[in-house]
């Protein structure tokens, strides 16, 4: 096993093949993430808790069949343009709204040495050196996909989805990256990989097992990672801009088949992603305990792959079981409470970082 | 912006169409336009038997379809000098209240899902179901009985069926319990509806809004207690629910303490049943003697009211429906000046109609 990792991590190639594979792994990674979270949480767990029968049934042995058949149900699909719609955009903004989620899993580190990104610093050389600052950055692009598939479906439902969408993803940027400030102070790195490193390395009273997950004392910034993703993601209680009960399904109402997918596939990416945020900054990354060197290369993936599903599930079973916010309470939830509490919590972490 | 929602609108539960005139966000003026789905049931009445009439009129609500049986069957037998035997009257008070309680079950749960919730519109299905299985078990329909008969009813309860009855009521109670938890504490829920379309109890009466609506603002009216006395409900103890606050909240509160009342009665029903025949003694052809008469009742949804006239045929020589939704959203352009639009759809949900009791 560790004549294979060092021969493959010592395999040179040009860099012109390396970001190929690089991207094509990227390419297959967000839809497999999406696949993944759909099938679990959309259709498994949400049939539990809902006692539905339909996605249980399709192929026998527990509805094994229903992603494929919705698959297929999807490609079939007429694929429709509005008559009024500005096409171009039109055709465009399902594209710019995945391709953020894509940008999203470039900076973040499967592995000790496993890392789309590896121009790193010398004490963490795989992964970006701002790599939180970038993650966060780019996952603010969908508002423009939203924006653009709002204004040119030429419908009414989507323009005020997508006016809905972009008020709300600008209000909760705030506060997702605010939460994600105590990290970086009590970290001292803005790289993810530094991150984990250093919650690796760290000890809970002096003994080192564990390392620090830093969640033990980030627990307000987790708390305010996890609600203002939410809201990034627009799920429930945040999902005004797609609220399918009055808007129908907002900006995305007049996407069909392929196109639609792609939303799907954007939105169940991106909670993959930021679950991954989530995972890495607070709950300690791919790190295993008492893991080291290459044995972390293999374990540290799954190890990182399970903390992502655990908090997936916290952010679907909110999905599953909350009412939806209003507009206005919503804007109040992000000023009034998030961001205070964002700024208390990163003045509390720079006072105990100056004095211990 | 002039956004029109509906006729086909997920918020409408059916062929609903309020053309909405809004600033921003704020709704200026909201015009409901119905009619989409009219069937002309006064009409058709003219045209058939009074034994044929019950199974056009219990699709006007589809989904409390038995109880609006009832008040037509009760004209008919006025009309009549007929008087159906006790144990008929019981047997047609425990369906009554079965359909009652389906009804409000989709409501506990349909209105969860109208505020964002998905999770509750399918127990709320899901709850529903066990009691159209009580239903069916008597009547052979799910949706459209069609049990009653002038003078009585088609047939006996089943063997077996008054304990599964009671088992269904406890899965009734603990139902309720559930939506207490899952939507009504829920604090986003709460945010949602507190004092969202509130109705003034005068205007409401002045509106004719009738039934659990009328009763979340405070007013004491129910034609259970308050109306000519019919079915069983004066040999029953039961208490009229209301809530002083006149919103959406308000509404859902009152029909979540009807639902358990409606089981509670239901329960004490199946205790008390009497014994004796199903049918009173009715001649093979029926015609009806001349004269008019006004029943009404109160419905799942509110008060229904039959008008009948007849002049000594088969069937009714007019039919004027009372139906209670088409009262309960006759407010909607007052309740709807001012609100955001993500109220249109609790107020709409709050208020709970059917299109087919609405346009008829």
């Amino acid at each position: 096993m560790t004549a294979l990792t060092t021969h493959v991590l010592a395999f040179q190639v040009g860099w012109g093949t390396t970001l190929a594979i690089k991207t094509l792994i990227v390419l297959a990674l967000v839809p497999l993430a999406a696949l993944i979270l759909g099938y679990v949480f959309l259709l498994k767990m949400m049939s539990h808790m809902q006692s539905r029968l339909g996605p249980m049934d399709p192929g026998g042995f527990h509805g094994w069949f229903q992603l494929i058949g919705d698959g297929i149900k999807f490609m079939q699909k007429e694929d429709v343009f509005p008559s009024e719609a500005d096409r171009r955009v039109f055709a465009l903004a399902p594209v710019v709204v995945v391709m953020s989620t894509f940008l999203i899993f470039v900076v973040i580190p499967g592995g000790p040495r496993i890392a789309v990104a590896r121009q790193g610093s010398a004490s963490a050389p795989f992964g970006m050196d701002v790599g939180v600052f970038y993650a966060l950055a780019v996952s603010s692009l969908s508002v423009i996909g939203v924006l653009m598939a709002g204004w040119a479906s030429a419908n009414k439902y989507a323009l005020l989805g997508a006016l809905r969408a972009a008020a709300q993803l600008i209000a909760y940027e705030l506060p997702l990256v605010l939460a994600v400030v105590g990290v970086v102070v009590q970290a001292g790195t803005m790289s993810l990989q530094g991150i984990v490193l250093w919650q690796q390395s760290g000890h809970i009273f002096g003994w080192s097992g564990v390392g620090f997950p830093l969640i033990l004392t980030q627990f307000v910034g987790f708390a305010l990672f996890m609600v203002a993703a939410q809201a990034e993601l627009t799920q429930p209680p945040f999902d005004m801009p797609v609220a399918e009960s009055e808007l129908v399904a907002g900006y995305m109402v007049e996407y069909t088949g392929f196109r639609f997918l792609f939303f799907f596939i954007g939105e169940f990416g991106t909670a993959f992603a930021f679950a991954a945020l989530a995972a890495t900054l607070f709950l300690g990354g791919w790190a295993v305990p008492w893991v080291h060197g290459s044995a972390a290369d293999v374990l540290g993936p799954i190890v990182l792959f399970t903390k992502i599903m655990a908090v997936a599930f916290l952010m679907f079973w909110a999905r599953f079981t909350y009412p939806r916010f209003r507009e206005d309470q919503l804007q109040a939830l992000a000023w009034k409470w998030l961001i205070p509490i964002a700024l208390a919590n990163i003045l509390v972490t720079g006072i105990l970082k100056v004095a211990f | 912006m002039i956004l029109s929602l509906g006729p086909q609108h997920p918020a409408t539960h059916g062929t609903l169409r309020l053309v909405v005139r809004l600033d921003g966000e704020r709704v200026i003026a909201a015009d409901p336009i119905i009619g989409y789905m009219h069937r002309g049931y006064e009409k058709l009445t003219e045209y058939r038997t009074y034994p044929q009439i019950t199974t056009l009129i219990n699709r006007i609500d589809w989904l409390s379809s038995f109880a609006n049986e009832v008040p037509f069957i009760h004209a008919a037998e006025r009309l009549m000098g007929i008087e159906a035997p006790p144990r008929s009257e019981w047997i047609r008070t425990i369906l009554t209240e079965l359909s009652r309680i389906s009804t409000f079950l989709l409501f506990l749960g349909e209105m969860g899902l109208q505020v964002g919730a998905i999770t509750p519109a399918f127990y709320g299905f899901r709850d529903r179901e066990y009691v159209l299985n009580l239903i069916e078990a008597v009547t052979g329909g799910r949706f459209h009985p069609n049990f009653n008969r002038i003078g009585g009813i088609k047939d006996d309860l089943p063997w077996g069926w008054i304990a599964d009855c009671r088992t269904t009521m406890r899965k009734v109670f603990e139902s309720c319990d559930t939506f207490d938890n899952l939507v009504l504490q829920n604090p986003i829920f709460e945010q949602r509806t507190r004092s969202i379309g509130i109705i003034p109890p005068e205007l409401g009466a002045a509106y004719g809004v009738s039934g659990s609506n009328l009763r979340a603002s405070g007013v004491d009216w129910d034609l259970r207690r308050d109306g000519k006395p019919y079915l069983a409900y004066r040999e029953l103890d039961w208490k009229v629910w209301t809530h002083p606050d006149g919103d959406s909240f308000a509404r859902y509160w009152v029909r979540l303490q009807e639902t358990r009342e409606s089981a509670r009665m239901v329960l004490q029903l199946l205790d008390g049943l009497p014994s004796g025949p199903l049918m009173a003694k009715v001649p093979r052809i029926i015609k009806v003697p001349e004269g008019e008469v006004w029943v009404n009742t109160e419905n799942p949804l509110g008060e229904m009211g039959y008008y009948v006239v007849s002049k000594g045929a088969t069937g009714p020589f007019r039919v004027k429906i009372r139906s209670a939704s088409f009262s309960n959203v006759s407010i909607l352009p007052w309740l709807l000046k001012g609100v955001y639009v993500p109220d249109i759809v609790t107020i709409l949900a709050g208020l709970y109609f059917i299109l087919g009791d609405i346009d008829r």
